[in-house]
């Protein structure tokens, strides 16, 4: 407790750039992934494709990941640039599995209803489909959410400034304090990106629960996979 | 990229595939590593996952302690267990269980929970005990998602065992990534890099053939006839 006392700007400001490299990566895997699970879910035949794509580019592990990375994009080594795009390229990865699924979840009745009513395409998509697909997004954002917050601190192995730096500074001068300090730090950013999410959810759609851990429009198929899909280093 | 031109140069110089710091025998440890850590914590996690499954009691508490679990950052436990258990390969091993828990035990629970209710009451209304619906009925359907599981574990456990090089205990593939980084020796660092992602890829291509086979030798689903 004395060290986080003596260090409160230093834990402040590595949480700022821990929020930063994993609110990018959330943000944007959510804004690709989601046109491309709605593009999957409507072409049955390159559904598997691109999801089993999705399922190669999670299995690679995630160090391996930021070191290889530089060699294809062009950027330097210890680049934090590195970390977010491998983290955006997971969070597409585990999303778009989520968002074909969401999608799917759609009543077909209720899309030939907007259609019947006088809604363009385009206009259903966006006013009909996603709404009601929202809670499935959510659902797999939240995933999306936890596991690229503690993702993250890999980043400190190749001298990404983050929480993940007290794991290595704490580890070489010997103070379990300040490992736990991260660890706290790290669990307690996933929890508020969490609770963050869920309140929007309520906001943004207010006639729908969000799917709760017991009975859930999500098959158990699907919360398996999500399941399995939440963790990776 | 002259980066990319040295990388090859380091796959493919025959010092690097021999000795205690060549390739085969990284591989070997990495892979000593995944195996032992997997068989530890699947002896943990899938009795408890089908228990679990099976009775629905403490279903909430399962869900709830997998997605904590999932939150600890792997490089925070790692850490944390090796300054109090010294250098070794004991915190390591003890982190990479820790980590393959939450899988297994998702994958038992949720395993059996696919399985069509009333399979199962067809299984007790022909007179099987609870250990016969379990290890008869219910194992046998929910077998492709319990091998999900070990899949996702095995894979997380390849990817953290590369992170837990950064103690300096355990070998693997890892020391590659780590111990190149320290002395920015780039050719080694990627063509580490390469050699865990083609395991990585290699493992779960296994594992996808490992599952259709056992989605295969299912007894075969009847269509239902009303």
């Amino acid at each position: 407790m004395s060290w986080f006392n003596a260090n409160t700007d230093k834990v402040w400001d590595l949480l700022l750039s821990h929020l930063w490299l994993s609110g990018l990566p959330i943000l944007l895997g959510f804004v690709i992934a989601v046109p491309i699970g709605w593009f999957a879910n409507r072409h049955r035949r390159l559904r598997g494709t691109i999801l089993s794509l999705g399922g190669i580019l999670y299995t690679i592990p995630s160090l391996a990941f930021f070191l290889v990375l530089p060699s294809i994009i062009g950027t330097g080594f210890l680049d934090p640039v590195n970390v977010v795009v491998a983290l955006t390229v997971y969070a597409v990865a585990i999303m778009v599995r989520s968002a074909a699924d969401a999608f799917e979840s759609v009543s077909p009745a209720v899309l030939d209803a907007a259609t019947a009513t006088g809604f363009a395409p385009t206009g259903r998509a966006f006013l009909v489909e996603l709404p009601l697909a929202g809670p499935v997004l959510l659902a797999g954002l939240r995933v999306v959410a936890v596991s690229t917050v503690s993702l993250v601190s890999v980043g400190a192995l190749i001298g990404v400034s983050n929480l993940g730096s007290l794991f290595t500074e704490g580890y070489r001068t010997d103070n379990d304090a300040e490992i736990l300090i991260g660890v706290i730090g790290i669990v307690g950013l996933a929890l508020l990106f969490d609770l963050v999410l869920v309140i929007a959810g309520r906001l943004l759609m207010p006639w729908a629960r969000t799917p709760r851990q017991g009975r859930s429009p999500v098959s158990p198929i699907m919360s398996f996979a999500q399941h399995l899909r939440g963790g990776r280093v | 990229m002259s980066v990319l031109n040295d990388t090859v140069d380091w796959l493919s110089d025959s010092a690097n595939w021999s000795g205690d710091d060549g390739i085969p025998h990284r591989l070997t440890q990495h892979l000593e590593y995944t195996a032992l850590t997997v068989v530890i914590a699947a002896a943990i996690a899938i009795p408890i996952g089908l228990w679990v499954g099976h009775t629905g009691r403490l279903r909430g508490l399962a869900v709830v302690s997998t997605g904590a679990l999932r939150a600890l950052p792997t490089l925070g436990v790692l850490t944390y267990a090796s300054l109090f258990s010294g250098i070794g390969i004991k915190p390591a091993i003890f982190t990479l269980v820790l980590l393959a828990i939450p899988p297994l035990l998702a994958g038992a629970y949720a395993g059996l929970e696919s399985v069509n209710r009333q399979t199962i009451d067809a299984a007790r209304a022909i007179g099987m005990t609870e250990w016969q619906v379990l290890s008869k009925v219910e194992v046998p359907l929910a077998l492709p998602l319990i091998i999900g599981g070990i899949r996702s574990a095995t894979l997380q456990v390849v990817a953290t065992a590369t992170v837990a090089a950064y103690v300096p205990g355990p070998g693997g593939l890892g020391r590659y990534l780590i111990d190149g980084l320290a002395v920015s020796d780039y050719a080694r660092i990627v063509g580490g890099s390469v050699v865990v992602i083609v395991l990585a890829l290699v493992l779960d291509g296994l594992f996808v053939i490992l599952q259709r086979v056992a989605l295969g030798s299912r007894p075969s689903r009847t269509p239902t006839t009303a």
